[in-house]
């Protein structure tokens, strides 16, 4: 090694070792501007407080009013976003109820599966469908664990602006992207928070400074099938 | 010789296409985002490759985004760029290109969007 080059690594140790602790070179954005793409930096996702969860369904509503997901009265083929489900313990009767949506995996089934690319991860951990390039195979609803995907079996009208809508393919919780692209919390979150048990928080897994990083370090806090390794976005407490 | 009737041929053709080229209204604002030679020929491309980042990347640029080309140029009477005289639909009628952004997008303004159920 030559000694230009070994005194150059040495300014540059120097110049790491200077940086503050706390001090960031590439600081974890809040809202992002909208020429600002979606970054790695960030992981959304929802922590949800069963004991706090009760019999209401403002999560469910808020939902559906907000992606325009309006039931024909045909529960069978109806697309379901987010849904109420109820457990009991059959030995002590215990009954718990919890919303239950797309997970947002780290490691998503649905994205592993579809032929097309069009099921697919951002770079902030939201698990989306590209509908410009489903095929409607609904290879993705067989593989989520969840059941959280839905197919849409009639063609739709009065979809809104911000959530397009349509015949022949699958859709699914969003995590209200159109709404966190904003810097707005999900509308389940803000309709739990507004008219219901306020068991539902939202934020970045991965900043943290954020309540939901505190929490989730600080409180016992479970996965829905761990087992599976999916390791999923959507984090629940009292289960 | 030829390449004058040619020219002849063409603008003829050219006349006559005009003639009976759908008529639409540009609703609102004083010019496009790209001159209108430019938007006709290219206004997929710019779409698609928008559709693209903002799906995929996150990016909601207003720039070209689907929902601003609605805003300004729905119809004043109906909020929508379908129908009869529709911004959209009188051209790709006319061209015979369906134009399939509509079978999942709303083809109202955001505010009569916002407004239906």
């Amino acid at each position: 090694m030559n000694p230009d080059r070994r005194q150059f690594l040495g300014w540059g140790a120097a110049a790491a070792a200077a940086l503050a602790p706390g001090f960031r070179l590439i600081e974890l954005a809040q809202a992002r501007s909208p020429q600002e793409a979606a970054s790695k930096l960030q992981r959304w996702g929802l922590l949800i407080d069963i004991t706090k969860c009760s019999d209401c369904d403002a999560c469910v509503t808020a939902c559906h009013e907000e992606n325009g997901v309006t039931s024909l009265g045909r529960p069978a083929t109806d697309a379901q976003w987010i849904r109420k489900v109820s457990l009991r313990d059959k030995r002590t009767g215990y009954a718990q109820t919890l919303p239950l949506m797309c997970q947002h995996c780290e490691h998503p089934p649905c994205v592993d599966v579809c032929p097309t690319g069009a099921s697919f991860k951002r770079d902030d951990g939201i698990v989306l469908v590209d509908k410009h390039t489903c095929i409607g195979c609904r290879y993705c609803v067989m593989a989520c664990p969840y059941g959280a995907r839905s197919f849409v079996h009639e063609a739709v009208s009065g979809q809104k602006a911000d959530v397009p809508r349509g015949k022949g393919t699958v859709e699914s919780c969003t995590l209200c992207v159109h709404r966190v692209d904003r810097g707005e919390t999900p509308a389940c979150v803000a309709a739990c928070n507004k008219d219901g048990g306020k068991a539902m928080a939202f934020g970045d897994l991965n900043d943290p400074s954020s309540d939901i990083h505190r929490r989730l370090r600080s409180e016992p806090s479970s996965q829905i099938r761990a087992d599976l390794a999916l390791n999923t976005g959507v984090r629940y407490q009292g289960l | 010789m030829m390449r004058i009737a040619a020219g002849i041929m063409a603008a003829v053709l050219t006349v006559a296409a005009h003639a009976d080229a759908p008529k639409f209204k540009i609703e609102r604002g004083e010019a496009c985002v790209a001159p209108t030679a430019e938007m006709r020929r290219d206004h997929m491309k710019m779409l698609l490759h928008q559709r693209d980042r903002t799906m995929r990347l996150g990016l909601r640029e207003p720039r070209f985004s689907l929902k601003n080309c609605v805003d300004c140029h729905a119809s004043r009477e109906t909020g929508s760029v379908l129908g009869k005289d529709g911004f959209c639909s009188s051209c790709h009628e006319y061209a015979a290109v369906s134009v399939d952004c509509f079978e999942c997008h709303t083809p109202l303004q955001q505010k009569r969007a916002a407004a239906k159920p």
